[in-house]
C-alpha cells in the first residue's frame, strides 16, 4: 500500500530505535503522554513499545471518543432509542458502552431499532428514506468528528429534513488537557500531541502547554514510524533544554487547522458551559452543543430524555486510566470482573481504548520485558 | 550534566527496583486473567444479541455456556471435541451448517454455493471425503422465482464440482419479515480418509502453522457488497471447495497432519486461538508471511479491521509437524487455487492458548479472538 507502508517500514524502525536508545539519557526515567486513543491503539497493534528504550514509559491519555461519554449519557441514548417510532443511529463502538441499566446493544436485542452507521451522513440518508420515523443520530468524538456532523446537519436543514436530529456529546480537546496539566499527581514529560484533531484546530491550539506549563508536544501521525519518531522529537526536546510545538505530522496537519471545517464547526455548535467527563468529572467550556439556528434538530429537546447524572460504577477506575495515573493493569476489576466481552468501563470497549488495547494486544509484551529483566 | 544530576541517578535507581516490583505485579495480574480465560466460557446474557453469532467470544460463551453443558454434559460425547464434524459412528461423521447472509448473491458467490461448500469444508478439514448433503430451505413470502431457481442452480452447479451428491432436503416458506429472503441448512455425511489422525488438541510444539491462500477476501466482498461504505474493489468471494487441498494435505504429510481448520467467522485469528486452547499450547504468528492481496489489506486499511479477523469461505489453516512442513507446503502449493499458499508461523509450548504475532513492524503483541463483528474505528 503506498503512502502508508512506507511508514510500517521495520528497516527505518531499527534505525529510529537506535537513535532513541542514543537519545536517553540512561539514568533518567521519561513518562510521556500519547493524548489519542487511535495512538493508544497503534502503539498495542504494531507492539512499538517493543521498540523504545526500558526507560521511556508511555502512558495514555484521554483522547478516545467513546472512552469520555459518561453513564448518564448512554442512558439518554437508550430512552430516546426507546421512544416508539424512532431509528437510533451510532457509531459502533457506541453500541457496547454500558449505561447504569445495559447497552444500547441490549436496547436492540429488547425490540429498540438500533442501528450502526459508518457516517452521520448515513443518518441522514435513512432519514431521507424513511421520512415517517424519527432518525436520531448518537454524535460522538472531538473535533475530528464534529466537522462531519455539523456538515450533515447542515444539509439536513438546506434539505429541510425535520425527522432527523442529533443527540451532540462533542467534545473539545484542550480543556481535558488543560485539566490533566493542574492535576497535582500527574508527573509526565512530554506529549505525543492528538494527529487527527490536530487536522482540524490545527497545532496551534495547543501552544500553551509548553508556553504555561513548560512540557513539549509532538503533534503525530499514527502509523508506527510516526509514533516513534515523535517520541524521537520529543526526546530531543528534553535533551537539548528546548520546549516547543513540534509536527511531526505536517504531511496533513497545518499549523492553523482546516479553516473550513471550524468554519462550519462554528456555524452549527456551540460551547456548552460544562460537560460531564466520564472519570473526569464536569469540565468547563469542553462540550459542543447545537446552535440556537440548528436546535430544530436537538434531540435533547426534541425528546424527553432522564439527564440523570449517574455515578461511575465504583469498582471502575476510568478516570485514573484516562488521566494516566495508573496502568490498565493496576485497576482492580481489570481482565476479571471487566473484560472486553463485558465491560464496565468504557476503556474497555473501544479499540481505542487503552484498557482494550492493553488486554487484546499487550498481555504478553509486558510479560516479557519482565522475563528480561 | 546539570546539578540535580546525582539525585536523578539515585532516582532512577530507585525508579528501577520499583519497576522491578511493578512488573511482578503485573505480571500476578496476568496470570489471575489466563487462569480465569482457560475456564469454559459462561453465557450469561439476558437475551441473544448480534455478537452472539459472530464467532468470536461471545458465540463461544454460548456453545460453552449453555449447548455443551446441556447436551455433551460430562464431556465424554463428539460435541465436546468442539470439531467442525462430529464422528457418528466409526469413520462417519457429520456435519451441519445454516447460511443466512445479506446480500444473498455478491462477486464470487452466493447463498446457495455457501451452503454447499461451507458444509463439504467442515467435512474436509475433519480428514473425510463428503459423501452427500442434506439441503433445507426457508423461503419468505414473495421471494420471486427468479431469486430461489438461481440459488438452486448455484447448489447443484457447487455440488457437482464437490462431487456430491443432494440425498434429501425439505422446504419451509414463513411469512413475509420473518426471513430475510432465504435462508439455507445444509448436512453433510463424510468418510474419514483413512490417512487422517486431525484433532484440535493435537497441536504440539515446533508443529508448523500453514495457510492455504489469501485470508480475508468472502468477509470483505460481503462487506463492500452490502454497499455501506462506498467503496469499489475488485474483491470477490474465496468460496469453494477444500477437499482437493486438504486431499494433498493428507497425502503428503499422512499422520505428521495435526489438525486442520477452515478459518470462517472470526477468520484466522478465532481459528488459531480456539486450537491454542484446545491443545493448550501457544502459536506464533509472523504477521509478514501471512498472503492478503493488496486490495484487501487496502480496504481493511480503511475500515480499521484486521484482515487476520475477516471471514473466510476457501482458506484452510493446516498445522503439521515440522518435518513434513516443506512437503505439505509444496503439496498445497500445487492444487489449483492454492498457489499463494504459506507458512505463517509455528506451535509454541509458551503461553499456552495464547496466540502471539511478531508485527511486520518489528514488536509483538497478541491476537485475541473479537467479541463479536469487527467494528470499524470511529476516526
Amino acid at each position: 500500500m503506498r503512502f502508508v507502508d512506507e511508514f510500517r517500514d521495520a528497516e527505518l524502525g531499527r534505525v529510529v530505535a537506535g537513535e532513541l536508545l542514543a537519545t536517553v539519557d540512561p539514568a533518567r526515567h521519561y513518562k510521556l503522554m500519547e493524548v489519542c486513543g487511535g495512538h493508544t491503539h497503534a502503539i498495542y497493534k504494531y507492539g512499538i513499545d517493543d521498540l523504545l528504550p526500558d526507560n521511556v514509559e508511555l502512558v495514555h491519555g484521554p483522547g478516545c471518543p467513546v472512552c469520555v461519554i459518561p453513564m448518564g449519557r448512554v442512558d439518554d441514548g437508550i430512552a430516546i432509542a426507546h421512544e416508539p417510532g424512532v431509528i437510533f443511529t451510532c457509531f459502533g463502538d457506541m453500541l457496547r458502552v454500558p449505561g447504569s441499566h445495559g447497552t444500547l446493544l441490549d436496547a436492540k436485542a429488547q425490540g429498540a431499532d438500533v442501528r450502526m452507521v459508518y457516517s452521520p451522513l448515513d443518518a441522514l440518508r435513512i432519514a431521507r428514506e424513511q421520512p415517517d420515523r424519527q432518525v436520531v443520530f448518537f454524535a460522538i468524538g472531538f473535533e475530528t468528528t464534529a466537522p462531519s456532523t455539523a456538515l450533515t446537519l447542515m444539509r439536513a436543514k438546506a434539505e429541510g429534513i425535520d425527522n432527523f436530529s442529533v443527540v451532540c456529546n462533542h467534545v473539545t480537546i484542550v480543556p481535558p488537557l488543560r485539566a490533566l496539566l493542574e492535576s497535582p499527581d500527574l508527573r509526565l514529560d512530554g506529549f505525543i500531541g492528538p494527529g487527527h484533531v490536530s487536522t482540524v484546530v490545527g497545532a496551534r491550539p495547543f501552544q500553551f502547554i509548553p508556553e504555561r506549563y513548560g512540557k513539549p508536544v509532538v503533534i503525530s501521525g499514527f502509523e508506527p514510524l510516526d509514533v516513534l519518531q515523535s517520541a524521537l522529537m520529543l526526546l530531543r526536546q528534553l535533551r537539548d533544554g528546548r520546549c516547543e510545538v513540534e509536527n511531526q505530522y505536517a504531511r496533513v496537519v497545518p499549523y492553523d487547522g482546516n479553516a473550513a471545517a471550524l468554519r462550519v464547526m462554528g456555524e452549527v455548535f456551540v460551547l456548552r458551559p460544562h460537560f460531564e467527563w466520564r472519570g473526569l468529572g464536569f469540565i468547563s467550556q469542553s462540550g459542543l452543543r447545537l446552535s440556537d439556528a440548528y436546535a430544530d434538530f436537538d434531540a435533547e429537546l426534541r425528546f424527553a430524555t432522564p439527564g440523570v447524572r449517574v455515578a461511575d460504577p465504583k469498582a471502575c477506575q476510568c478516570g485514573e486510566v484516562l488521566k494516566g495515573v495508573i496502568k490498565p493493569w493496576e485497576c482492580k476489576v481489570f481482565g476479571t470482573a471487566c473484560t472486553p466481552e463485558r465491560p464496565i468501563g468504557t476503556c474497555m470497549v473501544s479499540s481505542e481504548g487503552a484498557c482494550a488495547a492493553y488486554y487484546n494486544f499487550g498481555r504478553f509484551a509486558r510479560r516479557r520485558e519482565r522475563e528480561a529483566v | 550534566m546539570s546539578a540535580t544530576g546525582r539525585g536523578e541517578r539515585a532516582g532512577a535507581a530507585r525508579g528501577e527496583r520499583a519497576g522491578v516490583a511493578r512488573a511482578d505485579r503485573e505480571q500476578r495480574v496476568l496470570s489471575i486473567i489466563e487462569t480465569a480465560r482457560a475456564k469454559r466460557a459462561k453465557f450469561r446474557d439476558e437475551r441473544v444479541t448480534m455478537a452472539h453469532g459472530a464467532g468470536g467470544k461471545a458465540t463461544q460463551g454460548l456453545i460453552e455456556g449453555l449447548l455443551l453443558p446441556a447436551l455433551d454434559p460430562d464431556g465424554a460425547g463428539t460435541l465436546a471435541q468442539l470439531a467442525d464434524a462430529g464422528t457418528v459412528d466409526g469413520d462417519l461423521l457429520l456435519t451441519t451448517d445454516a447460511f443466512v447472509v445479506t446480500p444473498l448473491r455478491f462477486p464470487g458467490g452466493s447463498i446457495g454455493e455457501l451452503a454447499v461448500n461451507g458444509t463439504v469444508n467442515d467435512l474436509a478439514v475433519a480428514g473425510a471425503r463428503p459423501l452427500g448433503l442434506s439441503l433445507s430451505l426457508i423461503l419468505e413470502e414473495g421471494l420471486p422465482a427468479d431469486v430461489l431457481r438461481a440459488e438452486v442452480e448455484a447448489i447443484a452447479t457447487a455440488a457437482a464440482a464437490a462431487e456430491v451428491a443432494v440425498v434429501t432436503g425439505d422446504t419451509k416458506v414463513v411469512e413475509r419479515g420473518h426471513a430475510d429472503g432465504m435462508y439455507v441448512t445444509t448436512a453433510g455425511v463424510g468418510r474419514r480418509d483413512p490417512r487422517a489422525r486431525v484433532a484440535p488438541d493435537a497441536l504440539r510444539p515446533g508443529d508448523r502453522v500453514l495457510v492455504s491462500g489469501p485470508v480475508g477476501e468472502h468477509g470483505t466482498a460481503i462487506m463492500l457488497a452490502r454497499g455501506e461504505f462506498d467503496l469499489d474493489a475488485d474483491v470477490t468471494s474465496d468460496t469453494h471447495s477444500l477437499w482437493p487441498a486438504a486431499d494433498a494435505l493428507l497425502g503428503a504429510a499422512g499422520s505428521a497432519l495435526r489438525c486442520m481448520r477452515d478459518a470462517t467467522r472470526g477468520g484466522v485469528a478465532s481459528v488459531l486461538n480456539e486450537l491454542a486452547r484446545a491443545s493448550g499450547v501457544g502459536v506464533s504468528v509472523r504477521e509478514a508471511d501471512v498472503p492478503v492481496r493488496p486490495v484487501v489489506s487496502g480496504a481493511a486499511e480503511i475500515l480499521g479491521i484486521d484482515p487476520l479477523s475477516i471471514a473466510n469461505e476457501g482458506v484452510l489453516l493446516a498445522f503439521v509437524a515440522p518435518g513434513q512442513a516443506d512437503a505439505a507446503l509444496a503439496a498445497l502449493r500445487a492444487v489449483p487455487g492454492h498457489e499463494q499458499a504459506a507458512e505463517i508461523g509455528e506451535v509454541r509450548a509458551e503461553p499456552p492458548g495464547m496466540v502471539l504475532v511478531d508485527t511486520a513492524f518489528g514488536g509483538r503483541r497478541v491476537m485475541d479472538q473479537l467479541v463479536g463483528d469487527p467494528l470499524p474505528r470511529i476516526c
